[in-house]
């Protein structure tokens, strides 16, 4: 007896269903999502300018980019995709030229035509802002000569040497593009207002409040965006946000949450919510100030390093604090990181922490150090500052240092750190793309990285840099990254580098589409996620 | 025509209690019988004081010693009181905690009271100007509540256990000076004073031996009021994270975020320290309500 064809592909299409994983269900479209956005409210709208989550969770969903991480592989550290353009250009000129087509029948909001030229004058700012007009990143373009639009499809950026930060740099969440008339009539207009051509159109701000925003019906990328609606929440206690989502009051938010709320609310919601974590493109890192006797001297730098139990203690810390993996210089998920064996050689990743402290405690007496009484300079930010903080403070007592923590609100944090006044200070280095030989910048002396705030003089440490830097063979670039992570974490000790920050966003169950980045600055222009309602 | 009655020897119990009423041991024998929650109240303050005092011989471990084999231990045999998230003995934070909470309540309140005294005092006897400016200073600075006068204070000198001391020192000097002046006017009316400056004596001396033995039984009063809004002023500077800092032990601190966070998991990270504040601010009220109306001539029998 034969079995109909019809069953066959009953059954089929059964297996199919019963095989399909959660992540290929088709989306659905219509609904608004409500999310939270953990700040009272962003300094202003324009993100050449900003370099906060807030201005881009607001309103990131308003714009485009020409390039950016793979929305449906965000975690992927080294692939990119074209937003605005038609295809991802391979290099000419001795990888010095690259040039991109841009898509055709993109709209503003306002319903003007999107051409090359927005997308060259948008960059034109960045890269070399006009007097009087801010560009938070510049210095990630140094190796930028020009950026032309050669005709209304066409920008072409001319490199002055090649280097493989550029593409990574050229995909930074923050490069929003801009309409060219409304710059050049008012390079601050951006500021207040938000006008671009993304997936979603503002509605209205109430500030400090909410941002609301309505689907694009114009947007370019077909069958995107699939909510109606988006409302933005803002709420910058965490107590608030868990208890938004608690009780449904918002469906998701995106910058991340501690373990502790992640386990209360799983133990509370059940199925109702879904986890997603990520190492974090972000990490703590102690700072000592080489101004300050006795941290100009480099054995004293490296006891305070050989103190820190990093492989046991990041475990723990994992638990109570938004941090898990021990890393160099480099990101932990990037092909240039050190890998657990490289860093067992490095000072403060000794496997054999008794060795490790008893090589500390040596160093200091043979510094004239011993006992040494300090104050840890940190932020007063729970999350995880003031965890690490604590954490750190325990290895060191171990070693027999005294060290007090002297917690300040993040204004005078920064001032005491560019006034040079402090003796230890615990910074963070938080980037957006992974993009190694650029977020390692700042390890780079104060004099050509202004963000470095150790104020040490170290040619050799710049002559390491510009070798990675201008290097483009990826196994020269990471030997050459070795020897600079060598000599600015073990040699000198300039820095000390703290385990890695960890993203663990919560989300309602009925929140559809996300998939996790490895910053908070990614992928969050909102058009691919749905709500299965 | 008047009768005279010839005068008894007293009773041997009437002579005791007059022993009892003229010697150190006797007043606080008599103050303990006739004011139990005040005495009880000073049996918790000094409870707490010596176990602050003693904490190195009291506490079992190192209050600062992260532990992360015993992260958020219920209490039990090994830790009476159990751990926080960072493994470190609860217990042991509570009394070395203490002794910051003792520091910081004494000190704030010793020296701004006794400041605000000698203020009070002083404004009372040379009155005019220099009364008026002063008092107009006292309502500006008692315009403010005193957590929030002491907040402002810390965001100008910074975080620490002396800096947390002048914080709350500042706010409790009107507060004591206005209650000290109102009883110095008093004082400055009653002859001596102006006997004293016939005599020539100089303003200091006056002001000082004269005046301010005259005006300690409100000071007294105000001091031990002071303590407790002491301690409740660290313990909440401490907890908006602008008091002491990580990892010194304090109860505010320890209090703060991450007891939050543990609430519900590990319930015993905020109980403790939270009775703690509790005891020693309610043992200070009870004393003191008990000292005002020993010291009041009208309450003294009620």
């Amino acid at each position: 007896m034969s079995v109909p064809r019809c069953v066959w592909a009953g059954l089929g299409l059964a297996a199919a269903i019963a095989i399909t994983p959660a992540w290929a269900e088709t989306p659905k479209q219509g609904g608004t999502l409500t999310y939270l956005i953990p700040a009272d409210a962003p300094p202003s709208f324009d993100a050449h300018r900003e370099t906060t989550y807030a201005t881009i969770h607001s309103a990131a969903p308003y714009y485009s980019v020409l390039i950016r991480v793979p929305p449906d592989n965000p975690a992927s550290t080294t692939d990119f995709v074209c937003d605005l353009c038609t295809e991802m250009p391979k290099p000419t000129d001795g990888g010095k030229t690259y040039t991109f087509k841009i898509r055709q029948g993109v709209k503003f909001h306002d319903g003007s035509k999107l051409t090359a030229q927005d997308v060259a004058t948008s960059w034109q700012y960045i890269v070399d802002p006009p007097k009087g007009v801010v560009s938070a990143r510049k210095s990630f373009y140094e190796m930028v000569d020009s950026v032309q639009a050669t005709d209304d499809s066409t920008v072409v950026f001319k490199l002055k040497y090649p280097t493989t930060a550029f593409l990574p740099a050229l995909a930074d969440p923050y490069a929003w593009i801009y309409k060219k008339d409304i710059l050049e009539k008012d390079p601050h207009w951006y500021e207040k207002n938000i006008m671009g051509s993304g997936p979603f159109k503002l509605v209205k701000y109430e500030v400090g409040q909410s941002i609301t925003g309505e689907r694009n019906k114009d947007y370019y990328h077909k069958g995107l965006p699939h909510l109606d609606g988006i409302v933005g929440i803002y709420a910058a206690k965490q107590s608030v946000r868990v208890d938004a989502l608690r009780a449904d009051r918002a469906s998701i938010e995106f910058r991340g949450l501690p373990p502790s709320a992640r386990d209360q609310l799983t133990k509370e919601l059940g199925d109702k919510v879904w986890v997603q974590d990520s190492d974090w493109n972000c990490g703590n890192i102690l700072t000592p100030n080489h101004q300050k006797k006795p941290f100009d001297d480099p054995r004293v730098r490296k006891a305070l390093a050989l103190a820190i139990d990093q492989w046991h203690g990041a475990p723990a810390l994992s638990k109570i604090a938004n941090v898990r993996t021990v890393g160099g210089i480099v990101f932990p998920g990037s092909p240039l990181a050190a890998t657990k064996q490289e860093l067992e050689k490095i000072a403060g990743y000794w496997p054999d922490i008794e060795k490790s402290r008893a090589e500390a405690k040596r160093l200091l007496k043979e510094a004239g150090a011993e006992g040494l009484k300090f104050e840890l300079l940190n932020r007063n930010v729970d999350q995880p500052y003031k965890f690490v903080g604590t954490w750190v403070i325990g290895e060191w007592k171990k070693i027999g240092l005294n060290v007090e923590q002297k917690v300040v609100p993040t204004g005078p944090w920064f001032s005491n750190m560019r006034a040079g006044t402090f003796d230890v200070a615990m910074e963070a280095n938080c980037q957006s793309v992974v993009n190694p030989v650029l977020d390692t910048g700042k390890y780079l002396p104060h004099k050509v990285f202004p963000d470095n705030y150790g104020y040490y003089d170290d040619d050799k440490s710049i002559q390491l840099y510009e070798a990675m830097q201008k290097e483009t063979d990826p196994a020269k670039v990471r030997a050459a990254m070795r020897a600079y992570e060598t000599w600015t974490l073990d040699t000198q000790t300039h820095e000390i580098v703290l385990p890695y920050w960890y993203r663990i966003i919560l989300g309602r169950s009925e929140v559809k589409g996300f998939k996790i980045s490895p910053s908070h600055y990614l992928n969050q222009d909102l058009s691919s996620l749905w709500l299965d309602k | 025509m008047a009768v005279i009655t010839p005068t008894t020897a007293p009773a041997d119990d009437d002579t005791e209690a007059l022993l009892r009423q003229h010697t150190i041991l006797g007043r606080i024998i008599n103050f303990a019988r006739r004011k139990p929650l005040g005495t009880i109240g000073l049996i918790i303050v000094m409870l707490f004081a010596v176990a602050g005092i003693c904490a190195d011989w009291i506490a079992p471990f190192d209050p600062e010693e992260n532990d992360f084999a015993s992260m958020m231990v219920a209490p039990g045999i090994d830790h009476i009181l159990g751990t926080d998230q960072f493994g470190r003995d609860i217990f042991s934070r509570l009394v070395y905690g203490a002794r910051t909470a003792m520091i910081v309540g004494f000190g704030a309140a010793v020296g701004g009271g006794i400041i605000g005294m000698v203020l009070g005092v002083t404004s009372a006897y040379f009155g005019g100007w220099f009364d008026l400016v002063l008092q107009r200073i006292f309502d500006i600075l008692m315009a403010f509540p005193l957590i929030i006068l002491a907040l402002a204070v810390v965001s100008v000198f910074g975080t620490g256990v002396f800096n947390v001391v002048i914080a709350i020192t500042i706010p409790l000097v009107p507060r004591c000076g206005r209650v000290v002046r109102a009883s110095a006017l008093a004082v400055r009316q009653i002859p001596y004073v102006d006997a004293a400056r016939a005599l020539g004596f100089g303003h200091a001396r006056i002001v000082l031996c004269h005046m301010v033995p005259n005006v300690l039984a409100p000071f007294l009063i105000l001091l031990s009021a002071f303590v407790g809004q002491a301690i409740l002023a660290e313990a909440s500077l401490s907890y908006l994270g602008l008091g002491v800092q990580e990892p010194v032990a304090a109860w505010g601190l320890m209090l703060q975020g991450s007891a939050e966070d543990y609430a519900t998991t590990a319930p015993w990270i905020a109980i403790f320290p939270g009775l703690a504040i509790v005891l020693t601010v309610l043992g200070a009220s009870l004393f003191g309500d008990a000292l005002r109306d020993a010291i009041d001539p009208k309450l003294r029998d009620r």
